[in-house]
C-alpha cells in the first residue's frame, strides 16, 4: 500500500506492517517453521503478507494443508494453482488411518471427524516434518477462547495449549524459545477483524476461492442449514432433494460440515457490503462450534488449530 | 465501505476491578453500538442465565469474559483483547483484571496501548486501585488517560460527586505526566453518556465516550529519539541483492539519508527502500520495509540501522525499571536471557536499587523481585546492545527477561538510561597476558569444577587430583566451597541470592588463578545451572570442566561424612540442597562420575585422561 502521501498509517497499514513484523520474527527465530494453508479467505491474506514480508526473496518456509478429504473441490484446485503460481512448497497431509477406518463426517459425526480427520492429522503432520512453529490464520475476533489466545501461542511436546499457564506477551516482543518436542503456533492475523480481512482483499486484489462469491448452487436443507453437493458421498436422507439455489460461504471447511448463505452478492464489493450489514457471526456457518458449550476452548487446548 | 478502508486505528486498555464495571462499559458500548451480533446476543443471553451476575438482565460482562473458569467465577483473569469499527475509527481494547495478583497483566494489555480508559465507582471516589492503574499506565507509556466516573445512576447523576472526584484524580495525576487526562461521568448499566450525550446529567459539557474515543488524538509512532529500524531479518535471494528488513519506528526514513549501524557505529546511507509494492520515496514510522545500503557494511539481526543525526545509546549497563511476572524470585547476579528490539543477548541484574510499592509508590528496599514486583535496578548485558530510553523510543527501550532453562518469560522492563560508568572504566591492559604467564609454567590453565550434592565425594576427589597433578609438575591450586565461605564469603548465607553470589566470587577467583596460569580445582555444591553456566561464560572455551560427582541422595544421607543431612532432616538447617532446596542436575557436564559405582582413585585417573587429552 502506498503510504508516500501520508506521514502516518491507517489502520489496514497499521495491521499489515505488524503482521509482517510477525512473520519475519518468526522467519528469523525458528528453525523449521510452515505456514497453515487451509485455502480459507484469512489465508489468503496470510500468504499475500508472507509473499510481502521477504520480498524480494520467497517466503523460507513451506505451506502446509491438512486434508481432511472432504473439502471443496474448488478448494484443492484453488489450493495447487496458488502453490504453483507462486513458486512454493506445498506439504499435504492426509490422516491415512483415519481413511482406513472410514472416518468420515456423515458416518462418524462432525465431532469425530474433525478430532481424527484435522486435530490429529494436524499433530501427526506437525510432529512427521519436526515443525517448531505453525503458522495460522487464526483471528482473536473469531471466537471467545481465540481472544485471549497469545500471537506466538505456546504448545508442549504432546500439542497441548495451557490456558492458565500462558507466557507473558508485551509489546511486539516475542518470546520464540521451545526445548524440543515443543512449538508455538504463531498468529500474525490476531488483531485483524473480518471486516479488516475483507477491505485488505479489496485494497491488495488478492485471489480467493470463487466459493465466496454468489453463485447457482447444488444445495440440500437439512437441520435448517444449506449444505451443498459437492460431490456423490452426499447421500440423500427421505424427504430431501437436491435443487439449486443462489448462494456463498462465509467461512470454508468439510463441505458437509460448512453451511451456505443464500445470497445475491456475486462480487468482492456486494461481498464486503453483506458482510458488513450482516447480523449474524461468520463463525454460524461452521457446525463443530456448536457441538459442546466453551466447545472451541476444549478443542484448543487438546491441539485443535 | 470507503471510509473504513482509510479509517485510523485507536489501541486502549479498560482497567477497573469487576465492581467498577469494567467489562459491563465495554458491552455496553458495543451493544448501543450495534456491534453485537444477533447469534452472539443470543448466546449471551443464554450466558447470562446461566452465569450471569446481573439479576434478571444480561450480564455484558460475559461478553469478553472467554475462559472457561472466568464465566464460572465472574472474574477477568487474562488480557483479553476486543474489537470494534465504527465508520471513524477501529479500536483493539485490552480488557485486563484489576486485582493486584494482575498487575503483569494489566502491563501486559498496557504495553500496546496508546490509551487508558479507568474506572471509577462514582460510590466510592479514588481507591488504592485507581493509583495503581494509574501508575502501570504511567509506567508503560501511556500519555492519555479517559476517566470514567461510573455509577452515576446511584448517587443521582449528582454534579458535585463528579467533579470533586475528578478533582482529586487531576491533583494526583500531576505527578505522572499524562499528557491530557479527561473525565466523563457514565452510567455503563443503563448507558449514560455511553455513545450517546445522556438526558440525565445536562450539566456535562464534554464528549460521550464513544464520541472521545473516536476523536481523541493520540499521536501515535513519534518518537523523540528519532529514527531506527532495528533489524529482523537479513533478506539475500541471490548473491546480487542484500537487504535489511525490519519495522521503521520514531521518524520517517528516505533513500540517501545518512545513517550509522548500532552497536558497532559504521557509517553508511541508505540506497532503497525495498517493498513488495516497490521502491519508496519514504518509509513512515511502523511501516514494514526492505533497505539497502550504499556500503558493504556488516549487519546482522539484532543490530539497529539509526538516522546519522539521531544517535542511539550504546552501552552494556542500563537502569531500568522492571516489573517481575514469574514465581520464580528475580535475583540479583542470575543471568537471563534478554530480548529487545530484535537483539538478543544474556543480561543479570547487578543491582536492585529498591522496589516500588505499586499502591502508595513508596521506594522499598529489597534483595529481590517476587511476582508482580516493580523494581528499579541496574542490569548488564554481556555485550553492547544499541538502546533508547524507553520514554524516548519505546521500540528500542522495552524489552523482556526470559528464564534460560524453563523458556518462560519471567520480567518485562524499560530503560530509563544507560550507564556512562561502564564505558569510563576501561579495563586495565596487563602487559604479561595469561599466554605469556602460561608458558612460563609449561601447562594450559583450567578449571576442574566440582558439582553435586553434599556427600557425593566432590572434595575427596578434588584432593585426589590435586595431589596427582601437583606429583606431574602441574601448578594448581584448590578453591573448598567450605573454605571460601569461611574467609572471602564470610558475609553470606544460604538462601537462593546468597548461593548465587557465593558462587560468583568463586568464579571470579578461579577466573583470576586461570589468568595466572594456574589449574584451579573447585569444589562446591554449586546447585543451580545457571550459576555453573556463569562461571562456565567467565571462562575462554576448552578452559572450564564440568565434573558431575554424582551419589543418590540415599548414599549421601548415608554417608553424611559431616552430620548435615541428619540435621536438615531435624529442620534445623534451612534451605538444604537435596532436603529443603534443589539440586539442577547438569545437563551438558564434562564429564560425570558415579561415586557409587566408581571409587576415588579411578575418578581421579578418569579426570586427569580428560584435561591430558585436550
Amino acid at each position: 500500500m502506498n503510504v508516500a502521501a501520508m506521514n502516518s498509517l491507517n489502520n489496514l497499514q497499521r495491521l499489515e506492517s505488524d503482521s509482517i513484523h510477525i512473520l519475519r520474527e518468526v522467519a528469523a527465530c525458528f528453525e523449521r517453521p510452515v505456514l497453515m494453508y487451509s485455502i480459507g479467505k484469512d489465508s489468503s491474506v496470510l500468504l499475500h503478507l508472507a509473499m510481502k514480508a521477504f520480498h524480494p526473496a520467497k517466503p523460507p518456509f513451506p505451506l502446509l494443508h491438512v486434508d481432511t478429504t472432504w473439502k471443496f473441490r474448488e478448494m484443492i484446485e484453488f489450493r495447487d494453482h496458488r502453490a504453483r503460481e507462486l513458486g512454493l512448497d506445498l506439504i499435504v497431509h492426509i490422516n491415512e488411518d483415519g481413511v482406513k477406518r472410514g472416518v468420515s463426517p456423515f458416518t462418524s459425526g462432525a465431532t469425530i471427524h474433525t478430532d481424527v480427520m484435522k486435530t490429529e492429522a494436524l499433530k501427526q503432520a506437525l510432529s512427521l516434518h519436526k515443525v517448531d512453529c505453525a503458522i495460522g490464520g487464526a483471528r482473536r475476533d473469531e471466537e471467545k477462547s481465540r481472544a485471549k489466545e497469545r500471537v506466538m501461542s505456546f504448545r508442549d511436546a504432546n500439542h497441548v495449549w495451557n490456558p492458565r499457564q500462558q507466557r507473558p506477551e508485551l509489546w511486539d516482543l516475542y518470546n520464540c524459545r521451545v526445548g524440543p518436542g515443543e512449538s508455538v503456533r504463531a498468529f500474525p492475523l490476531s488483531n485483524w477483524t473480518e471486516a479488516d480481512v475483507w477491505h485488505y482483499i479489496r485494497a491488495e486484489n488478492i485471489p480467493v476461492v470463487p466459493l465466496y462469491y454468489a453463485a447457482e448452487r447444488p444445495v440440500v436443507e437439512r437441520g435448517g442449514q444449506l449444505i451443498m453437493a459437492d460431490d456423490d458421498r452426499l447421500e440423500l436422507q427421505p424427504g430431501e432433494e437436491i435443487r439449486t439455489e443462489k448462494i456463498r460461504f462465509r467461512t470454508l471447511g468439510c463441505y458437509p460440515l460448512t453451511a451456505a448463505v443464500r445470497s445475491d452478492a456475486a462480487d468482492l464489493d456486494a461481498v464486503i457490503a453483506e458482510t458488513l450489514s450482516s447480523r449474524r457471526s461468520e463463525r454460524e456457518g461452521r457446525i463443530i462450534d456448536f457441538d459442546q458449550s466453551a466447545s472451541m476452548e476444549k478443542k484448543k487446548r487438546e491441539g485443535y488449530f | 465501505m470507503g471510509a473504513l478502508q482509510n479509517n485510523t486505528q485507536l489501541r486502549f486498555l479498560t482497567c477497573g476491578s469487576v465492581d467498577d464495571g469494567k467489562s459491563t462499559l465495554i458491552g455496553r458500548l458495543l451493544h448501543d453500538a450495534h456491534l453485537i451480533l444477533d447469534d452472539q446476543s443470543q448466546s449471551l443471553e443464554a450466558d447470562s442465565k446461566r452465569f450471569g451476575t446481573v439479576k434478571d438482565g444480561i450480564d455484558y460482562a460475559l461478553l469478553v469474559d472467554g475462559l472457561e473458569a472466568e464465566r464460572e467465577q465472574g472474574i477477568t483473569i487474562d488480557v483479553a483483547y476486543r474489537y470494534f469499527q465504527t465508520p471513524k475509527r477501529s479500536f483493539i481494547v485490552a480488557d485486563t483484571p484489576g486485582h493486584e495478583q494482575y498487575t503483569r497483566n494489566m502491563a501486559t494489555g498496557a504495553s500496546t496501548a496508546e490509551l487508558a480508559v479507568i474506572l471509577v465507582d462514582a460510590r466510592k471516589g479514588l481507591l488504592t486501585q485507581t493509583r495503581r492503574h494509574s501508575f502501570i499506565a504511567h509506567l508503560l507509556g501511556i500519555r492519555h488517560v479517559l476517566l470514567c466516573v461510573n455509577k452515576m445512576d446511584l448517587v443521582d447523576y449528582a454534579e458535585d460527586v463528579f467533579a470533586a472526584i475528578e478533582r482529586d484524580y487531576l491533583a494526583f495525576a500531576a505527578a505522572l505526566d499524562f499528557e491530557s487526562v479527561s473525565a466523563v461521568p457514565v452510567s455503563a448499566l443503563n448507558g449514560d453518556n455511553v455513545t450517546a450525550k445522556s438526558g440525565q446529567m445536562p450539566w456535562f459539557n464534554g464528549k460521550c465516550v464513544l464520541d472521545f474515543l473516536e476523536t481523541v488524538q493520540v499521536g501515535a509512532g513519534k518518537d523523540s529519539a528519532g529514527a531506527r529500524l532495528p533489524v529482523q531479518w537479513v533478506c539475500r535471494p541471490d548473491g546480487d541483492f542484500r537487504g535489511f528488513a525490519g519495522n521503521v519506528s520514531g521518524a520517517a526514513l528516505r533513500p540517501g539519508d545518512a545513517v550509522v549501524i548500532e552497536p558497532d557505529g559504521a557509517p553508511t546511507s541508505i540506497q532503497s527502500i525495498e517493498t513488495y509494492d516497490g521502491n519508496l520515496d519514504v518509509a513512515v514510522p511502523g511501516q514494514a520495509v526492505t533497505l539497502t545500503l550504499a556500503d558493504d557494511v556488516d549487519v546482522a539481526r539484532g543490530d539497529v540501522i539509526r538516522h546519522a543525526d539521531s544517535p542511539t545509546q550504546t552501552s552494556d549497563q542500563v537502569q531500568a525499571h522492571l516489573i517481575w511476572m514469574s514465581p520464580q524470585a528475580m535475583i540479583p547476579g542470575r543471568q537471563y536471557e534478554i530480548k529487545i528490539a530484535a537483539a538478543s543477548a544474556r543480561a543479570w541484574v547487578s543491582d536492585l536499587r529498591y522496589a516500588i510499592n505499586v499502591n502508595t509508590l513508596e521506594h522499598v528496599a529489597q534483595k529481590t523481585l517476587s511476582l508482580n514486583d516493580v523494581g528499579v535496578c541496574n542490569l548488564s548485558f554481556d555485550r553492547r546492545l544499541a538502546v533508547d530510553a524507553y520514554k524516548a523510543c519505546p521500540r528500542t527501550g522495552a524489552f523482556i527477561l526470559i528464564d534460560r532453562e524453563t523458556n518462560e518469560t519471567v520480567g518485562a522492563g524499560m530503560i530509563d538510561f544507560a550507564l556512562r560508568r561502564s564505558l569510563n572504566l576501561t579495563r586495565q591492559k596487563l602487559s604479561l597476558d595469561k599466554e605469556v604467564r602460561s608458558e612460563s609454567l609449561r601447562q594450559k590453565p583450567a578449571v576442574l569444577w566440582f558439582t553435586g550434592l553434599s556427600g557425593a565425594g566432590k572434595s575427596t576427589v578434588a584432593n585426589i587430583v590435586d595431589q596427582k597433578l601437583h606429583l606431574a609438575g602441574r601448578h594448581t591450586y584448590m578453591l573448598d566451597g567450605d573454605n571460601v565461605r569461611h574467609g572471602l564469603n564470610r558475609d553470606l548465607g544460604f538462601t537462593d541470592a546468597d548461593r548465587v553470589e557465593n558462587i560468583r566470587r568463586i568464579a571470579e577467583v578461579a577466573k583470576l588463578f586461570v589468568d595466572a596460569g594456574m589449574i584451579v580445582l573447585v569444589s562446591a555444591i554449586s546447585p543451580f545451572r545457571s550459576d555453573r553456566d556463569m562461571a562456565r561464560d567467565l571462562m575462554q572455551p576448552g578452559e572450564f570442566f564440568e565434573i558431575h560427582v554424582d551419589a543418590s541422595l540415599e548414599t549421601c544421607e548415608q554417608r553424611d561424612p559431616k552430620g548435615l543431612y541428619a540435621r536438615a532432616r531435624r529442620g534445623e538447617i534451612a534451605n538444604f540442597t537435596g532436603i529443603s532446596s534443589p539440586y539442577e542436575v547438569p545437563k551438558a557436564a564434562e564429564l560425570r562420575i558415579d561415586t557409587d559405582a566408581v571409587d576415588p582413585e579411578s575418578a581421579a585417573d578418569m579426570i586427569i585422561k580428560l584435561l591430558d587429552k585436550r
